[in-house]
């Protein structure tokens, strides 16, 4: 136990042993104590008693944490005047859990779990994204099964991503039933997630080169004729929205971003494709096979909440193609990489043979298990159905990584918010913020 | 026209215009991409001039985090902390990666929102977690941490697990909160590490 503790602890025992962290707060401020930031306030918080000409006052509203259209805990601070916004703030952190601290305290391994955590109306995606990150760190080769796997999952995985974020975006500007549409049909794409990694939500699928189990017999026949309900729906959803006079006068012409804006203020993903910037990690640079595929980019011009919403149904299109590519070319073979360093053995193999033993133990306990080189450190970009997820990993050469830094899409779009709606109507903010599809999983790690 | 280029040819030409002040830096391991060092004086320099050349024109500042060298130096560092850039270029459709190292008696880098927009939340993070001062960016308050949180969470000398939630917040506490070893307990009878639960909620 003690010699446990010795190792895990490693990085508290160079420092005196105060593990109660408060003395470590007071050190951490030492060069000055009443250091808290730039701006301590939110910019307002107090009624601003100015009249307008219509001897009006302005005021200030709270949009969040907790109203049904922020879709997660944010909170935007509006100043309004009658309806209009004169001026905006936003506040996050409400879920911050310490994911990249975490990471600096649990071996590869273990973390993927967290990653489930983080987008999580695509927990696959973050699997993906993670595993590739720490395949790199390793120089591990991923079997082509295992990366077919990835990929057929991954597009399941945007496509409940895609119209659950449409389903709500109509939701919020009072298209009710397309939320439910959309419900229905991502139970359906839990099903099949379920049916492959025993869980629904947070899948928790990858390992470190390769994936956790095979795909189960029937996955083919469930895939394709998910594949033709999905074809059926997105016709649906379509002909509900596109070209319906509510809708439209909504949703058209609000939020615009144009595309240089996009791009300077790191927005990437639909959000940026849907102002006319044809960027995708999947063909910029590909990875897990996505190569061999033939797909799109769709782009829009128009960069407004109407431009994102039609720019999520045509990925979705083009997320179905690549499922019926890759279902078609599906290999046999195994799942997980071969090199025993990094993947643990059948159970049965542990169980049965000393080397087997060796390598599982070898694995599990502490100061063992996946041990990249010392100093090595890469930035991993795959496309998560919200844009650009990046793991930035350094390694110390110890069993947990020395540094993991999530890029998450969801922060680079909520910091341009304020300055998509100021000007604009409360019921326009909305109908911003539905289509940004803002995860806050992901924006507060 | 699109012509991507490597990491070395970009340090290379970083290299040519800067000379002196930017480090080519190779870290181990087999296809390990090289990235650039380069102190902080010149940092918004090697910034504009990524970003402005033709030739580079990196539109994209994906990133930017810091990295707290306290139990893990890097002698190419040399330093406690470094702010870590990740650049991608639409145009040329490549990926480049940029450190500066910063002192820990002086932490304060200057700020890339002159440049890049996304450059202001990435940077408020990184002050957040690190509580490195990013001169010139002009919001950086808090952003996942509570405005009168103490600390800076993602610092080494941080503990993954203190006292529990409130002793984070000392000005809620009448009197302040006790040093365990003030209070008399020595080094060798600390309890065990993180994950007891010890100390949660007293």
């Amino acid at each position: 136990m003690n010699k446990e503790r010795e190792i895990t602890d490693k990085p508290v025992e160079q420092d005196p042993p105060d593990h109660l962290g408060a003395d470590l707060l007071r050190k951490g401020l030492a060069e000055d104590p009443d250091y808290r930031g730039e701006h301590p306030e939110p910019r307002f918080f107090i009624t601003d008693e100015t009249e307008d000409d219509f001897g009006g006052r302005m005021m200030t509203l709270n949009l969040g944490p907790q109203h049904p259209a922020t879709h997660g805990t944010l909170r935007v601070i509006l100043k309004v005047r009658g309806e209009k916004i004169i001026a905006a703030d936003t506040e996050i952190g409400f879920l911050h859990t310490g994911f990249e601290k975490l990471a600096e305290h649990m071996s590869y391994q273990q973390w993927v779990t967290v990653t489930d955590r983080m987008n999580y109306m695509s927990a696959m995606n973050n699997n993906v994204g993670y595993a590739i990150a720490c395949e790199q760190l390793l120089g591990v080769e991923v079997p082509r099964r295992a990366q077919v796997i990835r990929v057929i999952l991954s597009e399941f995985s945007r496509l409940a991503d895609h119209i659950v974020c449409n389903g709500l975006a109509g939701m919020d500007v009072g298209a009710f039933s397309l939320m439910l549409w959309a419900f229905e049909r991502r139970e359906k794409v839990y099903d099949l997630m379920e049916a492959v990694t025993g869980t629904r939500l947070t899948t928790s699928y990858t390992r470190i080169g390769g994936v956790f189990r095979d795909l189960p017999e029937d996955f083919e026949e469930m895939a394709k004729s998910l594949v033709e309900e999905f074809r059926r729906f997105l016709e649906e959803m379509r002909s509900m929205t596109l070209g319906n006079r509510i809708f439209e006068d909504r949703m058209r012409g609000v939020g615009v971003i144009r595309g240089e804006d996009a791009v300077n203020w790191g927005i990437t993903g639909p959000i940026l494709r849907a102002s006319g910037v044809a960027y995708d990690v999947r063909k910029a640079m590909p990875y897990s096979g996505y190569e061999r595929y033939d797909f799109e980019i769709p782009t829009q011009e128009d960069g407004d909440s109407y431009a994102r919403f039609v720019q999520r149904l045509a990925e979705c299109e083009q997320s179905l193609d690549i499922i019926c590519q890759a279902l078609d070319d599906l290999p046999d073979g195994p799942i997980l990489s071969e090199d025993k360093k990094i993947s643990l053995p059948e159970k049965d193999e542990v169980h049965q043979n000393i080397e087997s033993l060796i390598h599982h133990f070898k694995q599990i306990m502490f100061g063992h298990g996946i041990l990249p080189e010392r100093g090595r450190e890469v930035y991993s970009a795959t496309e998560s159905p919200n844009g650009e997820l990046g793991y930035y990993m350094v390694s110390d050469g110890e069993m947990n990584s020395y540094k993991t830094r999530v890029r998450p899409p969801s922060i680079f779009h909520f910091a341009v918010l304020p300055q998509l709606i100021e000007g604009s109507m409360i019921s326009d903010a909305i109908a911003v913020l539905g289509t940004l599809n803002v995860i806050a999983g992901e924006l507060d790690r | 026209m699109r012509t991507t280029l490597t990491p070395e040819q970009i340090t290379e030409r970083l290299a040519k215009r800067f000379a002196e002040g930017v480090a080519a830096h190779l870290p181990p391991g087999e296809g390990s991409s090289q990235l650039a060092i380069v102190g902080r004086d010149l940092l918004l320099d090697v910034l504009s001039f990524l970003k402005s050349n033709p030739e580079l024109s990196f539109d994209f500042l994906m990133d930017v985090t810091a990295i707290d060298h306290l139990h893990f130096e890097d002698p190419a560092i040399g330093e406690r902390f470094v702010t870590v850039y990740q650049l991608y270029s639409t145009t040329h459709n490549h990926r480049f990666t940029l450190k500066t190292p910063v002192p820990e008696d002086d932490a304060q880098v200057p700020s890339a929102v002159e440049l890049w927009g996304s450059a202001l939340w990435a940077e408020r993070e990184a002050h957040d977690m690190y509580g490195i001062r990013f001169e010139g960016n002009p919001d950086l308050r808090r952003l996942l941490m509570p405005e009168d949180f103490p600390g800076f969470p993602l610092r080494k000398d941080y503990p993954l697990r203190g006292r529990g939630e409130r002793d984070a917040f000392p000005q809620y506490l009448d009197s302040g909160p006790v040093s365990r070893q003030a209070a008399g307990a020595s080094a060798e009878d600390a309890p065990e590490g993180p994950g007891n639960g010890e100390g949660d909620g007293e």
